[in-house]
């Protein structure tokens, strides 16, 4: 007994024995197929070890082999739900490496798509995060209102999700000419639908409790780690590439960055859902003033890069996606990298989770936005 | 104002059997037809609070839920019952035998033990104590240790974890549950069911109660979903990316009951809330105006009961589809830091109410 | 800075480094030795304050491996290139600039895994992707006769 007393008094808790939890690559939480392995004391998080690998394609190697159009295709498999803005990556780095200038039809559909996509993404990302949490009834509408940007896709692009419309020089073909007409009525359509989103789960007292001060990333942990996109623009961490190096029809739109200095699980979650405002913005701005022109300059047959190193950087819905090509003037690439978001975003979670409950885990992890073949590739 | 009593019923029955049979056996017999109609009762019920949540839930997410299975979906429980039945009883290695199997049985038999003292319409109550209250609320804590005894005999760490949470929940919820009822029965007097519902002649008790039995009501409305490990509190099985729930290592039949207890404790929740707060069996009545008293007594009595059951029910499966779930470290700081304070303060309130004789 | 000055002012900063001024950034190569040293001053002087690594890539070159690093300074908005070459492909081995930028510390295992370059005082160092005993398959002589058809 004395012992025991001792023990409390020196260590100032009692001696618990820690254990080894795996939240398994097929899990209904992790999103995809990543493994964790969690060391916790009691309820508290010690430590997070990702694992990962486990949907891992060799997409950099393939690329190797293959022409830089067809690399197009791959792309949109790594963060499937940011297609238009990867497949706009690589289309930027070749026309930039090539000296190609599109026409600004090209620009602007290209960002009224990435717009769209962005959308979509954060849609999806808001239905899973309610979920998560234990508000099933998000899944629901997020999905419902997700299906009208996934329509107006399959119409103009053939595909809902991985939609490889952008090719080196421009678009693969034309928009439809019902694209005007539904996008200004999906516009409209969730505009109101938007503010619903915020009552039902903006407000509601038990998601503040469960997300307010929860897993804490500092501005220099930000920048340390290499955490981009909404995530870390919720640190305080300036870094949408749409203001600092704009691309396409970027320049041409007034938008805001959405920065938040709490820097916790409920700033990350508004900041995204303030971004959905800003989309709807930008598209507004641009989709009735789609000039007339080409939907594609005329390229070579074969498309030879020039000997040397191209870098090419955009923002998806998840963070700063990199295209870095090393050609050696041949018909394939030498080396392609892609600095995905999720990879840099993945390995801060250990950071943030130390000494939350098992649960925060879950709601630090919903509000990092991971999509696992993004990690993987 | 003459509203149906069904002892007339009961009492032709009873001097039927009696004549036909000895003292002894029509009292058997008596049992039997009870046991038969509670478990009837229950089985069909717990099918049908099945079928409704699932429409419930489907018209809050704007779907339609089952429509294939029969018309509009009705037989859908039917068949799911079916393939519960028809399924393998998987029991793990090492787990307790007797204990694992007893566990889900002692779920029910709390359920059956709460729903026998309740008041159906006038005369249709199987037991009517003088101390209803006090044994609804001590039998209805006997189901946590089934709970208790299906995580630890499951010899499943996570089944354990889950049931302890499970059971820290309910225990807690407990007080709050005993003390927002024990407001209304300061108020009402007595606490023999019977006698609640009959005082409840005039005006139903949240009306004349005011201020502390509507704080009671809200009190009890929350505590008796956390009870039950529905809506926002529902953290010991649906969080179920580490700790699944303590029913995980059961399947078939025994799941069945489990999933069906859930169903009837919910029944059990919203039907003593009906009896205590609004009324039970009683009609919609204004103190004098007679015409208006005279118009209600028209829906016969079990109508209104069920009506007002199913109100309740239909507003705890609406906090169960829209709110995010609460952290089990939160939800308890909720009952010992917030409900707790507040009920004791509201049951000197309505002791100032009744003494004072500040009420309708 | 702009791409000029800042080439103006590595030149004089690190003399013993190469520098290019690329299309697009200023391109920085040293010595496999200097790069530690090199990385901590560019990350702690105050006029360029290099803090953030936005890609870091190992490419395989015939002779040997390089890494290229891509840094940019969130206070003054300009970014450059970092490059280093190993000394040899069969077993390429490179300081670790992992305490430097700690991103750095999981770049470094994905390269690890999938080029075989060893980083020196690397805390980690073990494989991200790919199993043990799996060779490292962004080698330009890497032969996997089950997963890899050649044309």
């Amino acid at each position: 007994m004395s012992e025991i007393r001792e023990v409390i008094i020196n260590n100032d808790r009692l001696a618990t024995d820690e254990y080894l939890v795996n939240m398994g690559p097929q899990h209904p939480s992790t999103h995809g197929v990543l493994r964790l392995l969690v060391r916790l004391e009691g309820e508290k998080v010690l430590n997070i070890q990702p694992h990962s690998g486990y949907i891992h394609s060799g997409i950099e190697k393939m690329c190797e082999a293959i022409t830089y159009p067809q690399i197009i295709h791959l792309t949109d498999r790594m963060d499937y739900l940011s297609a238009h803005m990867n497949n706009e990556a690589v289309a930027l780095c070749v026309e930039n490496a090539l000296q190609v200038e599109v026409p600004d039809r090209v620009k602007y559909i290209r960002t009224i798509m990435d717009e769209l996509a962005r959308l979509a993404s954060h849609q999806l990302w808001w239905c899973v995060f309610g979920m998560d949490l234990g508000a099933l009834t998000t899944f629901f509408y997020g999905l419902r209102d997700r299906e009208h940007i996934l329509d107006i896709f399959e119409e103009t692009c053939g595909a809902r999700m991985t939609v490889s419309y952008n090719t080196p020089g421009g678009l693969m073909f034309d928009i439809h000419p019902n694209f005007q007409k539904r996008v200004k009525d999906f516009i409209k359509y969730f505009r109101t639908k938007l503010p619903e989103y915020d009552k039902l789960l903006s407000g509601n007292v038990i998601l503040k409790e469960r997300t307010e001060g929860i897993g804490h990333l500092s501005l220099s942990d930000a920048i340390a780690y290499g955490v981009t996109g909404p995530s870390g623009r919720a640190s305080g961490f300036s870094c949408d590439i749409r203001k600092h190096l704009p691309y396409s029809a970027y320049p041409f739109v007034k938008f805001n960055e959405i920065l938040d200095l709490r820097c916790d699980t409920y700033a990350r979650y508004e900041v995204r859902i303030k971004e959905m405002y800003e989309s709807l913005n930008i598209i507004e701005q641009l989709i009735d003033n789609i000039p007339e022109g080409d939907y594609a300059v005329k390229m070579k047959g074969v498309l030879k890069l020039p000997e040397g190193e191209f870098y090419q950087r955009v923002e998806t819905a998840r963070g700063e996606l990199g295209v870095f090509i090393v050609s050696d003037g041949k018909k394939n690439p030498y080396r392609v990298k892609f600095r995905s978001p999720g990879f840099s975003n993945l390995f801060a979670l250990n950071k943030m989770t130390k000494g939350h409950k098992i649960a925060d885990l879950v709601a630090i992890m919903s509000t990092l936005d991971l999509i696992i073949p993004d990690i993987d590739r | 104002m003459d509203l149906y009593n069904f002892t007339t019923l009961t009492h032709d029955i009873h001097v039927g059997l009696a004549k036909s049979f000895s003292p002894f056996l029509a009292t058997t017999i008596e049992w039997v037809i009870v046991g038969v109609a509670y478990l009837t009762f229950v089985a069909l019920f717990g099918l049908i609070l099945v079928y409704v949540e699932r429409k419930v839930c489907a018209a809050f997410q704007q779907r339609l839920g089952p429509m294939r299975v029969g018309k509009w979906g009705l037989l859908q429980t039917i068949a799911d019952f079916i393939k519960l039945l028809m399924k393998e009883l998987i029991m793990p290695r090492k787990a307790d035998k007797f204990l694992y199997n007893i566990a889900p049985f002692i779920v029910i038999i709390a359920s059956f033990l709460a729903i026998s003292v309740l008041p159906f319409a006038p005369g249709l109550q199987s037991l009517d104590f003088d101390i209803g209250v006090f044994y609804l609320t001590a039998v209805s804590s006997v189901g946590v240790i089934g709970i208790l005894l299906a995580g630890w005999s499951s010899n499943n760490k996570y089944s354990l974890i889950g049931a302890m949470r499970s059971g820290a929940q309910i225990l807690s919820y407990e007080l709050s549950v005993s003390l927002s009822l024990l407001t209304m029965v300061v108020f009402a007097g007595t606490m023999q069911f019977s006698a609640i519902v009959e005082g409840q002649r005039d005006a139903w008790f949240i009306f004349s109660g005011h201020l502390p039995a509507v704080i009671a009501f809200i009190i009890f409305l929350i505590a008796g979903t956390a009870e039950t490990n529905r809506g926002p509190f529902d953290l010991a099985e649906a969080e179920s990316e580490l700790v699944a729930g303590f029913h995980t290592e059961y399947s078939g039949i025994k799941f069945a009951l489990f999933f069906l207890s859930e169903y009837i404790n919910l029944f059990i929740v919203s039907a003593v809330a009906a009896t205590v707060f609004l009324g039970g069996w009683m009609p919609l009545h204004f103190g004098n105006f007679e015409s208006f008293n005279h118009v209600m007594d028209f829906i016969p009595p079990v109508v209104w009961f069920f009506m007002k059951v199913m109100g309740v029910i239909f507003v705890i499966m609406w906090f169960k589809w829209t709110f995010p779930r609460l952290r089990v470290d939160q939800i308890l700081t909720l009952e010992w830091k917030y409900l707790l304070p507040i009920n004791l303060v509201n049951i000197l309130l309505m002791a100032l109410v009744v003494l004072t004789k500040f009420h309708f | 800075m702009t791409n000029e000055e800042l080439q103006s002012y590595l030149t004089g900063r690190f003399p013993e480094a190469e520098l290019k001024l690329g299309a697009q950034y200023v391109e920085m190569t040293v010595t496999a030795e200097n790069l530690h040293e090199t990385a901590l001053q560019l990350k702690g002087s105050e006029e360029t304050a290099f803090d953030y690594v936005f890609c870091l890539t190992g490419v395989d070159y015939a002779e040997n491996m390089g890494i290229i690093y891509h840094l940019e300074s969130i206070k003054h908005r300009h970014s450059m290139v970092l490059k280093v070459r190993t000394a040899d492909r069969v077993n390429p081995s490179i300081d670790t600039v992992s305490d430097v930028w700690i991103t750095a510390k999981y770049h470094e295992r994905e390269a690890y895994d999938l080029l075989g370059i060893h980083f020196n005082n690397h805390t980690d160092l073990r494989r991200l992707f790919l199993e043990d005993g799996w060779g490292f398959p962004l080698r330009k002589d890497y032969v996997d006769e089950i997963r890899i058809v050649e044309r």
